[in-house]
């Protein structure tokens, strides 16, 4: 009885596939238009697009359905409004070269909006000329993976963002490469999503944003050259590891803001020349290990009010600040850190110092009260005031140390 | 022929030329004298240019020399003091002066009649004073200029270069040149000298010849001659 | 001129001094690339040396050279030169040395470590151009310092002093006028501070090409405009330009009213 039942199980799942028609859209086929395969399909059926050009917009996709561009078809929205509209679950839209979404921005115009669908797949796309490129809303379990979009955005207010969730759950957005929108990622509300190995670069705000999204991770990411690497703000539990941030160079610009973040992870980061590497303001209990903060402006600066952070096992190489602290120490923890600046010695070799290490310098706090003195950067004075600070600290906070500074890069 | 017309110079409160009126006359040996600190120096060298007086005219063949500087191509120069860059060879010192003033030059002679071939790759920086005031001599006496400046030439030579100075200063005054020459060593003066300019405290209390300086004194020998006249100005 | 300068030249590239500067530089630059093995930091440290030290020895060696070929200038016044061409003549034979030094000492251990195959090529060339304007504007100040004051004491004094002066002092006021008038807009004021002074020039123009040009860029428009455009550069550059040709001035007219 039992062993029939699994047969049963056995036969529906290799018969369902067959139930399924496979159709097929081209300028010679019967069926010439998306919309019009869109119309005749039933739930499960496999909509084929071979190659060509196809001027529709406002695609509505309200069952179930798996559309397939065949040699990277072209769905040319003419500037007129949304091109799909995901409407239903398990959904899959891959292999199209989408482009000319309108650009009204209050109704947000999106080639591909997926609202209130469980189980969608958006893959292999490439995105060019749009305001959003995929926008999530009230969705869940979807994946996003290996697209490619090419915004061109100028200016933060007149552009959207490349992928785009609200209020969602277990979306994975991976292997995607994301250049020249507003944010490149932006999660909003968002929780339990995973956001793997892109590459988000030039982007005018931020490579990626979460905004109010708790239990996400972010890992093997790479960020250039955008507004500001990455933005993470008022979410909780956040895991943030083998990012690399790079190059997030200009005024007031940085690899990785935090705002009122709690109990995040911090580690195996590469942050290399940001103007600020992390910029964090009321966030506490966040763990930072080991990660590479490779000459930047400045490597930490922390504001506000920032509780039981630990910072452990970092590289702090050739900053010109490595941190700048502007808050009480309020049980922060630095250790076992490596500082490029740290000039003790070693008896015992042991690896540690034998001397603590003292990362803010007078310098620091000193621009940190007249910004403008920055134009004397490395100059002689400066160099003898810190050296000075450095042998008997009265203005540096005492508080601020490392005990265990090492003595060699932590590989 | 040189002119000093109310030449006046002061460095700070000393002065060390008062309105010095003299004329030097072309060909022959003239010997400027004068206790130290007297204006010798100063003298020779507000001639060369090289000390700017604060008024009156200094005119050599008739020219003014003040902010000229191609005038000093018919002068020959031996300054006190030899001092040379000490990383120059002798004979690169030689070629260099050589080249600065493309004259036509007598420097293979000189460097024979003083001696000077066995140090001519030797650095400036590893001489003795006397070799180095021979090659000073040498480098003076190169360009047979018409008028020839010798500051203190017998410091530090040996008999047998004094000599040859001797020599050759006599030859050169045959020539017809004219040939100035500080000295303190007077029987060196008195033996070579036409005639004598006697300086002391920024004026001038005597010119004429070594002669006529005694006459004036009532004094037979040359050195108690230039005695009287010290001893009468500071009695 | 160039007859001086040449027989100058040969004369200083000969000495000890010119070959233990140049050793040190090669030395410096070996020790901070093959030992430190990290091209950035080398330069870095190089900016430090390079603004505090090589004004320290354009100082030191112009005033010695000026001082130590007194009697030998007597001579060459005496030759039918234009005076201020003696003058210029051994203050170029001495900046060009001192700048040989400087260029030959650190192009030779960055060009075998392969520099040329480097992104850092812009900032090392920008080290050496720099380091090459200040060895002339110190030399050329420390010349007129020379030439001004017979007393070879009192010369090496001054000289000293206004190195100090320039390399250290003039920051510390400086930074406390930047904090006293912390309410007051700064950015003008902070810019032709630089600007009078050779030395933070330099730290600049380095800074522009190390790293900062975002950092500086953080504190204000005027700030943004100067160094996040070419035109901070350009007029950099420019006054360093001025920089040098003030002093060598200066040598020139004090040559002409000077007594030997």
């Amino acid at each position: 009885m039992k062993s029939k039942k699994w047969l049963f199980f056995v036969i529906l799942i290799i018969t369902t596939p067959l139930l399924a028609t496979t159709i097929e859209v081209c300028s010679d086929c019967q069926i010439k238009t998306i919309k019009a395969a869109l119309s005749v399909a039933k739930p499960n059926d496999i909509i084929k697009v071979k190659k060509g050009v196809y001027k529709e917009t406002n695609l509505i996709i309200d069952k179930s359905l798996t559309i397939i561009g065949e040699n990277q078809p072209t769905i040319d929205g003419q500037l007129k409004g949304d091109i799909f509209k995901i409407k239903s679950d398990k959904v899959v839209i891959k292999g199209f070269n989408i482009i000319n979404v309108g650009k009204d921005f209050a109704n947000s115009n999106t080639a591909i909006r997926v609202q209130k669908s469980n189980n969608f797949e958006i893959s292999y796309n490439r995105f060019e000329n749009i305001l959003f490129a995929v926008y999530i809303e009230k969705s869940s379990y979807g994946k996003i993976i290996n697209n490619k979009i090419f915004g061109n955005a100028k200016t933060e207010i007149n552009s959207g963002n490349g992928i785009h969730l609200w209020d969602s759950k277990h979306i994975l957005i991976t292997n995607n490469y994301i250049e020249k929108m507003r944010d490149g990622i932006y999660l909003e509300f968002a929780s339990n999503c995973e956001v793997v190995n892109n590459f988000s670069t030039k982007n005018v705000r931020y490579g990626l944003h979460f905004m109010f999204s708790n239990d996400n991770s972010y890992l093997k990411n790479k960020f250039l050259s955008n507004g500001a690497g990455v933005a993470v703000m008022f979410s909780k539990r956040i895991k943030m590891m083998n990012n690399q941030f790079l190059k997030n160079w200009g005024t007031a610009s940085y690899g990785l803001l935090l705002k009122e973040i709690n109990d995040a992870e911090i580690k195996h980061n590469i942050f290399e020349e940001n103007t600020i590497a992390i910029n964090v303001e009321g966030s506490n209990r966040i763990d930072y290990e080991n990660n590479n903060f490779t000459r930047n402006g400045w490597a930490l600066k922390v504001r506000g009010a920032c509780y039981n952070n630990v910072f452990k096992k970092n590289n702090f190489l050739y900053n010109s600040f490595d941190v700048s602290w502007n808050s009480k120490m309020n049980d922060n923890l630095f250790e076992h850190n490596y500082w490029s600046e740290y000039s003790g010695y070693d008896l015992d070799k042991n690896g540690v110092g034998d001397v603590p290490y003292r990362p803010v310098k007078l310098f620091s706090y000193i621009v940190n009260k007249t910004p403008e003195t920055i134009i004397l950067l490395r100059s002689l004075f400066i160099n003898l005031v810190d050296f000075s600070e450095k042998v008997t600290p009265v203005f540096t906070p005492d508080f601020l140390i490392d005990n265990q500074p090492q003595m060699k890069p932590i590989l | 022929m040189i002119t000093f017309h109310d030449v006046k110079k002061d460095f700070g409160k000393l002065e060390v030329l008062k309105k010095i009126n003299l004329q030097i006359k072309e060909g022959g040996i003239f010997a400027i004298l004068g206790p130290n600190g007297s204006g010798k120096t100063t003298l020779i060298k507000s001639m060369l240019g090289m000390v700017i007086p604060q008024s009156g005219a200094i005119k050599i063949h008739h020219q003014n020399i003040l902010k000229h500087w191609k005038y000093r191509e018919n002068i020959d120069y031996l300054p006190q003091i030899a001092n040379f860059p000490s990383n120059l060879k002798v004979i690169e010192l030689i070629n260099m002066i050589k080249d600065i003033r493309n004259g036509n030059c007598r420097d293979q002679e000189l460097i024979q009649l003083f001696r000077i071939t066995p140090f001519l790759d030797k650095k400036l920086g590893h001489l003795s004073g006397g070799t180095k005031q021979r090659v000073n001599l040498v480098l003076a006496f190169m360009f047979d200029s018409p008028l020839i400046i010798l500051d203190e030439p017998t410091s530090g030579l040996d008999p047998v270069a004094l000599i040859t100075l001797k020599e050759l200063i006599i030859k050169k005054k045959a020539a017809g040149k004219t040939i100035i020459i500080t000295s303190h060593i007077m029987s060196f003066v008195e033996e070579i000298s036409d005639e004598i300019v006697f300086i002391l405290d920024g004026n001038i209390y005597f010119q004429g010849t070594i002669s006529a300086l005694k006459h004036q004194t009532k004094q037979d020998h040359f050195e108690y001659a230039i005695a009287s006249i010290l001893k009468e100005n500071y009695v | 001129m160039f007859k001086i300068l040449k027989y100058s030249f040969y004369d200083l590239i000969r000495s000890r001094w010119s070959f233990i500067y140049l050793m040190f530089y090669f030395l410096l630059g070996v020790v901070l690339l093959f030992l430190n093995n990290n091209l950035s930091n080398a330069i870095v440290t190089l900016l430090n040396v390079v603004t505090v030290l090589v004004p320290l020895i354009g100082t030191i060696f112009g005033v010695m050279y000026y001082y130590d070929s007194k009697e030998f200038t007597e001579l060459l016044l005496a030759q039918p030169i234009k005076r201020s061409n003696i003058f210029l003549g051994q203050y170029f034979g001495v900046a060009i040395s001192l700048s040989i030094s400087l260029i030959v000492g650190l192009g030779l251990p960055f060009i075998y470590y392969g520099l040329f195959i480097s992104d850092k090529i812009f900032e090392f060339l920008t080290l050496i151009i720099v380091g090459t304007f200040l060895t002339f504007i110190f030399t050329a100040i420390s010349f007129f310092i020379a030439i001004s004051f017979e007393n070879k004491i009192k010369g090496f004094g001054i000289a000293i002093l206004v190195w100090l002066l320039l390399a250290v002092i003039y920051d510390g006021i400086f930074l406390i006028s930047l904090i006293y008038f912390e309410q007051y807009p700064l950015d003008v004021f902070s810019l032709g501070a630089v600007m009078l002074n050779p030395i933070d020039l330099a730290r600049t123009l380095m800074l522009l090409k190390l790293d900062i040009s975002a950092l500086l860029g953080y504190t204000g428009a005027v700030f943004k405009k100067f160094f996040g455009t070419n035109f901070g550069v350009i007029l950099s550059y420019l006054i360093l330009i001025f920089w040098t040709i003030i002093p060598i001035l200066g040598i020139v007219w004090k040559s002409n009213k000077k007594d030997f």
